[in-house]
């Protein structure tokens, strides 16, 4: 299969030229098309960053990044899902899930269907004239969830995305995650500090490091998802990321 | 406190203190010339309505706010949001705000006559001077206050030119400090309409200075009470537009 992105040599630094701080630089990341890959790192390595420089909001200082998705007028090949879910609290719901049909050849009767069906899928069918205030956090986040899958992008990018919500809570929208992904074949980026939610998510476990930070392990997880809660096999695969993460903290910190 | 208890307790208070006004008045501790008991009030309105006085000060008052208000709210919600989205702009204006806004609009009046004379525009043109910086600062504010992570999200989306960006962010996020600084401006307005009519521009202020030239105390009264009602007009008449536009807040 081929990559959906592929960065190349990628350098990005915040700051001014001559005081640029450097957060990465020759970061190359390759993610095939329906694939699920987490990145854990140390914080401060650029997970958020990445993403970022992946959705064009932040422009690398060197490098490029390939992204080969088919151009289709009523879709848009990326989409983003924030760690809180920061909905615009004067669109009602249904209003929110259309920011990102704004602005892309989509007919108002489509927006509709899509707003419903996007609903449908994150399973909150009734509350698309409600205001964001009226639901709860964990709620929101499916809304969050529901807003970039209504522009059908090829690619997800989700930046810790449960990382503020309660253990049930996570619990059970990790679990929806995999079912979304599982009926709509997406390519995803999923960063999060939680390792064992890495590695439960993910096909791929990519750990961010070092300084300035680059791929510092590629962790394939072979293991069946239907055995990944718990058991032996799932907690020697997250005793393994810990261990690489931790090695990681130390080359960080030592100053590598 | 339930709401039905709260509306009487307001209620009581008011009556209460027309009361305790009336019997003042009237038991002589203070006489009635220099401060005429409440129920002198309502003939008082009958016949300054029947001359027609009360209409015309009224609708004079009326034109002059309005004019002040629509012209400073427009200016200074305008500029305000400007200086906010402009780094440079915002540098620029820092000092000469903080020189101009201290000057109280009734100091502006020698100019007003001045420039404009005895006249309608000089009114609205010092009613305006105390809205423009009311809504000039609240707008500032309000948009500095936005929340960049909205900004990111309408960017994620596509949303990227600037007037993409105003349109769907950052108006409708500072919309809420931008209303409550046009409800200031509201009250600001009605304190200054008086005081610029004083110098003789047609209106309740104007008609508020022959009276007590006259030590007709009752008409001073009845004016006064005249402004508060319609302020308490305008604002609930603007509480109720702001109700609608901000139904997404809880």
């Amino acid at each position: 299969m081929a990559a959906v992105i592929e960065t190349k040599n990628l350098a990005v630094a915040f700051g001014e030229d001559g005081s640029a701080e450097t957060i990465f630089h020759h970061l190359n990341i390759s993610i095939e098309a329906g694939e699920f890959v987490t990145l854990v790192g140390v914080s401060g390595a650029g997970k958020s960053t990445l993403l970022r420089v992946i959705s064009d909001l932040i422009h690398p200082l060197e490098g490029g990044i390939e992204i080969n998705t088919p151009q289709v007028p009523s879709r848009r090949p990326i989409a983003m899902v924030f760690q809180a879910a920061n909905l615009m609290p004067w669109r009602t719901i249904g209003e929110n899930i259309q920011l990102g049909l704004e602005g892309i050849e989509v007919s108002d009767d489509e927006k509709k269907k899509r707003i419903q069906s996007t609903l449908d899928l994150v399973g909150l069918a009734d509350v698309a004239d409600r205001w964001p205030y009226q639901l709860s956090g964990g709620q929101r986040q499916r809304i969050g969830i529901a807003r970039a899958l209504a522009v059908e992008p090829d690619i997800l990018l989700m930046d810790e995305p449960f990382g503020a919500l309660d253990a049930i809570t996570r619990t059970g929208l990790q679990d929806e995650l995999l079912r979304i992904w599982a009926e709509t074949k997406k390519s995803i980026l999923f960063v999060t500090h939680d390792i064992e939610e890495a590695v439960y998510l993910g096909d791929r476990v990519l750990l961010l490091g070092g300084k300035p930070a680059e791929i510092v392990q590629d962790y394939s997880i072979t293991l069946d998802r239907s055995k990944r809660r718990e058991g032996q096999e799932f907690l020697q695969q997250v005793e393994m990321v810990k261990t690489g993460l931790h090695e990681a903290i130390a080359m960080t910190n030592s100053g590598k | 406190m339930k709401s039905s208890n709260r509306y009487l307790s307001s209620f009581a208070g008011l009556v209460g203190f027309l009361l305790f006004w009336e019997v003042l008045a009237r038991s002589g501790i203070m006489e009635a010339h220099l401060l005429p008991p409440p129920s002198t009030i309502p003939p008082v309105l009958i016949s300054e309505f029947k001359l027609g006085i009360w209409q015309a000060m009224a609708w004079a008052s009326l034109r002059h706010y309005s004019i002040g208000f629509f012209i400073g709210s427009i200016l200074g919600v305008t500029l305000g949001v400007s200086v906010a989205l402009s780094p440079r702009i915002e540098a620029g204006q820092a000092w000469l705000a903080r020189m101009l806004r201290p000057i109280p609009p009734l100091a502006w009046i020698p100019f007003a006559i001045i420039w404009f004379g005895i006249s309608e525009t000089a009114a609205a043109f010092i009613i305006s001077i105390g809205i423009f910086w009311i809504n000039y600062f609240t707008a500032m504010s309000a948009v500095q206050a936005v929340d960049r992570d909205l900004i990111e999200v309408a960017r994620a989306f596509g949303h990227r030119g600037f007037f993409a960006l105003l349109r769907k962010v950052i108006l409708p996020a500072a919309a809420p400090g931008i209303l409550a600084g046009l409800r200031a401006g509201l009250g600001q307005g009605w304190m200054t309409v008086v005081a610029a009519e004083l110098f003789g521009i047609e209106g309740i202020g104007q008609r508020m200075m022959e009276a007590s030239g006259l030590l007709a105390t009752d008409v001073v009264i009845l004016y006064m009470f005249s402004i508060a009602l319609l302020y308490g007009i305008s604002d609930f008449i603007f509480v109720t537009i702001q109700g609608r536009i901000l139904a997404w807040q809880r």
